[in-house]
């Protein structure tokens, strides 16, 4: 069977020790996590976690399975093969040399990213979007000499149906 | 009226029905000691943390009830972590109360502090910090409904020591509800429709019994359905005892060392009906051969448990008690009537299979293992409740003593650990005075927890432990003559102790029977006498449990001998 990517939403009390259990759940059981995001909802009791994991159709039955198993774990959701929006942040820290200055503000253009720190030798550019727009910056960005990145890990909601 | 943190516990533990708390106490947790004695709760007082989880696991299964501890911070904690896990693996429920130092060292590396939240995560159902008296209620009611229900298992809590002796008003609470844990127990009425198809259809059925038809007392239920399809029924290790091992359907043991006609009849059948089962790696075998020419009705309370290790036809994610009530109800209306001819050369296959190897050993001039759990048997006319260790003396009592009622076979199944045997006995004959309750074990387990005998001695608990005594750790000796060209690494204990003396220096009565002849008035005397007694039995130093499928191989290949 193939590996199959797949962006899990998860309602889950807020409270100490949950992400642990969950982040013990997959390392247990050899299951893979690839990013996690994780950040209270407008209700303080429940924060919303998006955990983008990988494996065969088996293998993500028995994520589901397990994570709504855990006692702390109100909601499981698998957005993929669903309609729904993903988003992740990333910051990047890249050489500002005087002769690439201009091709970088053209990329930042281009990808409506934002500069949002400034100095003589070095931009930060943030920069929203799939994953794969990220992928595609940061390949274009490479040559420029990148110095540090930060990503947020993928974000995501279900669409409300039309 | 404001109470302790101590007492708010204690209050519920009372409401909560507990008549027994198994544990040993420590700096953190007299308090809790303190209002324990002015209670009618009956302490236990074991002689290690282990011991009294898997006593309060014993006594659990026995009773049907859910199993209390109370241990301290530090090292009182991590020594249950065994016991938990046990529990866990075998979905015994249990409710284990952990000391914890005060809130404002955790995290200091105060004095018997240890993380235990974090240590029993994996090995819990779930478990709690309590960090603010006004949540000691909520948390502690909470414990004892997500232990005993839905699949159940183990639930710990932690609690500082600040908390316990801080007050707080308390008024019980009504059982709680959690948005985010709802088992299910009704099955879905489709899937059900589809069961009953696939049941009309067989030609060959065969029943598999698992530890879930007795946590969920189905065994009526399941032995009704068998009888109505008039189909055969194994059981995995956790399932003996859910269907009468006497019966005519009964097929004996799946599995590893399963009967042979179990484990064929797998390898031939045409529908499986798995209840209340986990479909483990010693049952399956190798997973691609098992069952190849089967359809799979597979019952299980816990969603997880269903195509984790076995692909099945129809999946019921149900209690198996709601379940089996109701295909049962459904076969009746659909008056589907088994006539006895209808199946009648599935039996007969069956039944040439039994004869063909049936369960075997030839007493000679040394006694035989297998021989002094037939007499053991026979002596005791199948009623006592058996506790075992692990290893040999596990599989032998699982092939040779016939359960034919729930509840009085109690055995570490799914963690297989060696100790488990004596402590589980004891919370047996805490939760049923007036049985019988033996504990079968090797020379080698029985040492594990050896220090309970004193707890047994403690509370005049007339266990019954027989020691088949081969000086080896012989299931792994086992492997290593069959596997690994006899090299005996680390499996020789000939330097054991005089059991007869343990025995007596405890303050019990120790037997010893090393000729085949002295094992009948061995047994005699040691069950006719009403204290704790070891018989010590002097086997055979190379015994093999047989049939046995080596690990991986498919479950219709086996060793026989």
């Amino acid at each position: 069977m193939a590996e199959q990517r797949h962006t899990i939403s998860l309602l889950v009390d807020n409270q100490p020790g949950v992400l642990s259990r969950i982040a013990g759940m997959f390392s247990g059981r050899g299951f893979n996590i690839s990013s996690l995001c994780v950040a209270e909802t407008v209700d303080p009791l429940v924060s919303r976690i998006t955990l983008v994991t990988s494996g065969d159709e088996l293998i993500i039955e028995q994520i589901n399975k397990q994570l709504n198993k855990l006692v702390n774990v109100i909601k499981v959701q698998d957005l993929t093969g669903t309609n729904f929006v993903e988003r992740e942040t990333a910051l990047i820290k890249l050489k500002a040399r005087p002769a690439q200055k201009a091709e970088i503000l053209r990329l930042v253009d281009i990808f409506k990213c934002k500069v949002v720190d400034v100095n003589t030798t070095s931009y930060i550019i943030e920069v929203t979007g799939t994953g794969e727009k990220l992928e595609a910056l940061l390949k274009l960005l490479k040559p420029m000499g990148i110095m540090e990145i930060a990503r947020t890990g993928t974000s995501a909601l279900a669409r409300n149906k039309k | 009226m404001k109470l302790t943190g101590a007492q708010i516990l204690i209050e519920i533990l009372k409401r909560e029905g507990v008549d027994t708390v198994f544990g040993i106490t420590g700096g953190a947790v007299i308090d809790i000691y303190d209002e324990l004695a002015k209670t009618d709760i009956k302490h236990i007082m074991v002689r290690h943390e282990q011991g009294a989880v898997h006593a309060a696991d014993g006594y659990a299964r026995a009773k049907r009830k859910v199993g209390v501890c109370l241990v301290t911070s530090g090292p009182g904690a991590t020594n249950t972590v065994t016991g938990l896990a046990s529990a866990y693996m075998d979905s015994i429920p249990l409710v284990v109360l952990t000391a914890q130092v005060p809130t404002s060292l955790i995290g200091n590396d105060a004095f018997q502090e240890v993380d235990i939240v974090g240590i029993t995560r994996p090995c819990t159902k779930h478990n709690y910090l309590v960090r603010n008296i006004e949540d000691l209620a909520r948390t502690v009611k909470e414990a004892f409904y997500i232990a005993r229900s839905g699949r159940p298992g183990p639930v710990l809590v932690d609690l500082p020591k600040d908390i316990i002796q801080s007050r707080a008003s308390y008024k019980p609470l009504p059982i709680p509800s959690l948005k985010s844990y709802n088992p299910t127990y009704r099955p879905n009425k489709k899937q059900l429709n589809k069961a009953i198809k696939l049941i009309q259809e067989a030609k060959k059925p065969v029943i598999f019994a698992g530890g879930g038809v007795i946590l969920s007392e189905a065994s009526v239920e399941l032995t009704k359905l068998a009888r109505k399809l008039n189909a055969p029924v194994t059981g995995s290790l956790m399932g003996l005892g859910a269907f009468p091992g006497i019966d005519r359907l009964w097929l004996g043991m799946l599995g590893m060392h399963g009967t042979y006609r179990a484990n064929m009849s797998i390898g031939a059948c045409d529908l499986l009906i798995g209840v209340g089962v986990r479909f483990d790696d010693r049952v399956t075998g190798k997973v691609d051969t098992f069952a190849p020419h089967a359809r799979i009705i597979h019952i299980d309370i816990d969603p997880t448990s269903i195509r984790k290790n076995i692909m099945v036809t129809v999946p019921i994610v149900a209690d198996c008690k709601a379940a089996l009530v109701e295909l049962n109800r459904l076969l009746d209306a659909e008056a589907l009537t088994i006539d006895a001819a209808s199946n009648k050369s599935w039996l007969d296959q069956i039944e040439e299979w039994r004869s063909t190897f049936p369960l075997a050993y030839q007493q000679k001039d040394i006694i035989k293992p297998q021989y002094v759990i037939e007499k053991l048997y026979e002596l005791t006319e199948g009623k006592a409740i058996i506790s075992t260790e692990v290893g040999q003396n596990q599989m032998w009592a699982a092939q040779y003593y016939h359960f034919d009622r729930p509840n009085a076979f109690l055995t570490s199944g799914g963690l297989g650990c060696m100790g488990f045997g004596l402590p589980a006995a004891i919370g047996a004959q805490v939760a049923r005075p007036k049985e019988l309750v033996i504990d079968i074990a090797g020379d080698g387990s029985i040492q594990m927890n050896i220090q309970e005998l004193a707890t047994a001695i403690q509370y005049n608990l007339p266990v019954k432990i027989i020691i088949l005594n081969n000086r080896y750790l012989g299931m792994v000796r086992q492997w290593q003559e069959l596997f690994y060209e006899k090299r005996y690494t680390a499996t020789d204990i000939q330097d054991g102790p005089d059991f007869v003396k343990l025995a007596e220096s405890y303050g019990g009565v120790g037997l010893r029977a090393t000729r085949p002849e002295e094992v009948v008035p061995v047994l005699k005397e040691g069950l006719g006498t009403p204290k704790l007694v070891i018989m010590e039995f002097v086997v055979d130093r190379e015994e093999c449990v047989y049939p046995m499928v080596p690990a991986g191989a498919p479950i219709t290949e086996m060793l026989l001998v």
